[in-house]
């Protein structure tokens, strides 16, 4: 355990500095500070250039996300207005964009929607909008649920944790994808009657519910194994003798040493959760019209392929970049977490 | 062994079992009448009560999923006629007999399954195989990085562009259709090679990766190098020592990937619009048709179920540990 922490602690470049470094500097005593684990993680991360970058990258998307009515207003455009319909020159008697190459102009940068005649752009970056949000809901939801369930089965074993473990199992052998498509119907009627029309918001919630629901186990598994391993530890026996109730030593003891293998998981699950969003909504039991949204692009792209296949060439790219930068983040969080395993 | 794979069954039954009552309660949570769907619009309460009757909802939920059960492997009566041995009710939607639904449009996932399954677990574990041995080369830097972003495409997207360069704008190749295997075998292939191709690719990334390291690992190990000390030739540690041990890690995977790939069959009919079983999950959900969805579901998850015991006798065909243990 103590081998990165001296590796880390000691400054690896001491013995260049020797050569380099100017005189005033070395006459500097050097300090020799402790560092925490979150600390060390931390320079680790920003000695990693792929990763820094993929951080920059996932940044920009988020930025993007928050900042999309700002974009619409300057940009003059809104994704719900059809432009199309409005304004007959910019489609043709097709109903496809007039103009070629779907459309794209000074006016709309990318392009137009065939059928409808919206903006492609404000639709994406609202799109974008629309997924990053229901999908952090759904992260931040799936994380509490498995860190609290990993945490009282690992905190307190026995049958708890027999229970728990054999739970977990269960809804790890459900076909997921397939439970998502059948419980979303399932929970959009408890919230709303048959011949109702659902609100977006009801939708949204279903989604949550659904994602969260089916998809906390992974979680819970990691953070029962990290807490396992502390549970023995001498500080948390030396809480317990001192008298601290579970519940003290769950929250002061053991949640502030499961927060990086949280974090790290949520990183991972983040993006998989921005996949089944729009897998729900390109199958058609996500988001409907007319809410812009990420996956439900590709549903109408997908359609009219053949006609106008450029409607869907900024979505697609926009999600194969989000996706890689991600995977790259994800991949050096993990490492900066872990130095053992390497690629 | 023999004990291991009765144990296996054992706890897949029991899984199945706690599936099936799983969804059978979670549709019984719709506050919404069941008999309302399958009634239709011009609904009268006589014939309301008639369904009702016909369908067993008058009784209680845990009555009905006992007859639900019994059905499955008994058969029941409905007003329709006779529902024979593996019955697992009858569509709301059209009336027509689940089984036989799911037995027509069974072999088409079947296929498709199958077929992307041979066609990424050769691609990906020969990819993987290719950059160990030549790890640090440019083909080793040219898999890896391009795996990455292979991965990252999404069926959805790939599918639409393989179809417009292949079909729509060159015409190479048909529009993918579905011809049964015992009637033209050529047919067959050539109707599904696109489907294949296009959800092979999303998944051969990862078991590329997979291949790669683990594989990496294995030539590291104690083992093959004293094989390879002995004077083996390099070709047969690699792949008589290595290999074989390389596995281990991917079939674990294979095993974790099976339900993805069913819901990516899903996508995948949708994309190419195929009439598998995940197209028919979708429209009974659509439709609302509950009996439909149950069907599906509990076949579905079956056979997730089904493919892991062979995953894991696979365990032991690979693993000699997995056999004494």
């Amino acid at each position: 355990m103590t081998s990165p922490i001296e590796l880390e602690g000691v400054d690896t470049s001491s013995a260049l500095d020797k050569e380099s470094a100017s005189p005033s500097k070395a006459e500097e005593p050097k300090k020799l500070a402790g560092r925490s684990p979150s600390q060390l993680m931390w320079a680790r991360f920003k000695r990693d250039r792929t990763g820094v970058v993929s951080a920059f990258v996932v940044l920009f998307y988020f930025l993007i996300a928050a900042a999309a009515p700002l974009i619409s207003m300057v940009y003059g455009k809104d994704p719900y207005t059809l432009y199309g319909q409005d304004r007959p020159e910019l489609l043709d008697m097709f109903t496809m964009p007039a103009k070629p190459v779907g459309g794209i102009d000074g006016e709309f940068w990318f392009g137009i929607e065939p059928g409808l005649g919206r903006d492609v752009l404000t639709q994406l970056v609202y799109g974008i909008r629309t997924s990053l949000a229901t999908a952090l809901a759904a992260t931040i939801i799936m994380t509490i649920l498995g860190v609290l369930l990993g945490l009282v089965g690992g905190y307190f074993g026995g049958r708890i944790d027999y229970w728990l473990g054999r739970v977990t199992d269960f809804f790890m052998a459900l076909p997921s994808q397939l439970f998502f498509v059948a419980a979303m119907p399932v929970i959009t009627t408890v919230f709303v009657a048959p011949d109702e029309e659902t609100p977006t918001y009801v939708r949204t919630c279903a989604i949550i519910i659904v994602l969260s629901f089916l998809g906390w186990m992974s979680m819970a598994r990691i953070v029962r194994g990290a807490t396992l391993s502390l549970r023995d530890r001498e500080f948390i026996e030396a809480a317990r003798i001192s008298g601290a109730s579970p519940w003290r030593i769950i929250r002061k003891e053991l949640l502030p040493n499961i927060v990086t293998p949280t974090l790290v998981q949520a990183t991972l699950t983040l993006p998989s959760t921005i996949l089944s969003i729009a897998f729900l909504s390109f199958v058609g039991v996500g988001y409907v019209e007319p809410t812009p949204d990420w996956g439900r692009m590709f549903a109408i792209g997908a359609n009219i392929v053949e006609q106008d296949p450029y409607y869907m060439l900024f979505p697609g790219i926009a999600m194969v970049i989000f996706v890689v930068a991600f995977n790259l983040l994800g991949d050096s969080v993990r490492d900066a977490f872990d130095p053992k395993t390497g690629r | 062994m023999l004990q291991f794979l009765i144990r296996r069954t054992f706890g897949a039954a029991l899984i199945l079992l706690l599936i099936s009552a799983f969804t059978f309660f979670m549709f019984f949570a719709i506050p919404q009448d069941p008999a309302t769907l399958a009634c239709g619009k011009n609904c009268t309460p006589d014939a309301l009560a008639i369904i009702h009757k016909n369908l067993g909802l008058d009784k209680p939920v845990t009555v009905q999923y006992w007859t639900f059960l019994v059905g499955i492997f008994a058969g029941r009566d409905f007003a329709v006629g006779h529902c024979a041995a593996p019955c697992f009710g009858v569509s709301f939607a059209n009336n027509q007999n689940v089984w036989d639904t799911i037995v027509d449009r069974f072999p088409l996932t079947l296929s498709l399954t199958a077929g992307s399954l041979i066609v990424f677990l050769f691609l990906g574990l020969g990819a993987g195989l290719l950059a160990a041995k030549n790890r640090g080369t440019w083909i080793d830097k040219l898999f890896s990085s391009g795996s990455l972003v292979v991965s990252s495409l999404q069926i959805y997207f790939l599918g639409p562009l393989v179809l417009l360069a292949l079909v729509y704008s060159t015409g190479w190749l048909d529009k993918p259709k579905y011809v049964p295997f015992s009637e033209d075998i050529g047919g067959w292939f050539m109707g599904l090679l696109i489907p294949w191709v296009v959800m092979a690719t999303i998944f051969t990334a990862n078991y590329t990766r997979m291949s790669r390291s683990s594989m990496i690992e294995q030539l590291q190990e104690e083992h093959v190098r004293a094989a390879r000390a002995k004077g083996m030739s390099a070709n047969y540690t690699f792949f008589r020592y290595a290999w074989r041990g390389s596995l281990i890690p991917i079939v674990t995977i294979l095993g974790i990937d099976l339900s993805s790939l069913l819901s990516g069959g899903m996508v995948t009919e949708l994309t190419f619009s195929l009439a598998g079983l995940g197209r028919l999950a979708l429209d009974s959900v659509t439709n609302k048709d509950l009996p439909m969805l149950m069907g599906v579901m509990l076949v579905s998850a079956a056979l997730i179920i089904v493919f892991n015991l062979i995953v894991d006798a696979l365990y032991a065909v690979i693993d000699p540990r997995v056999r004494l243990s």
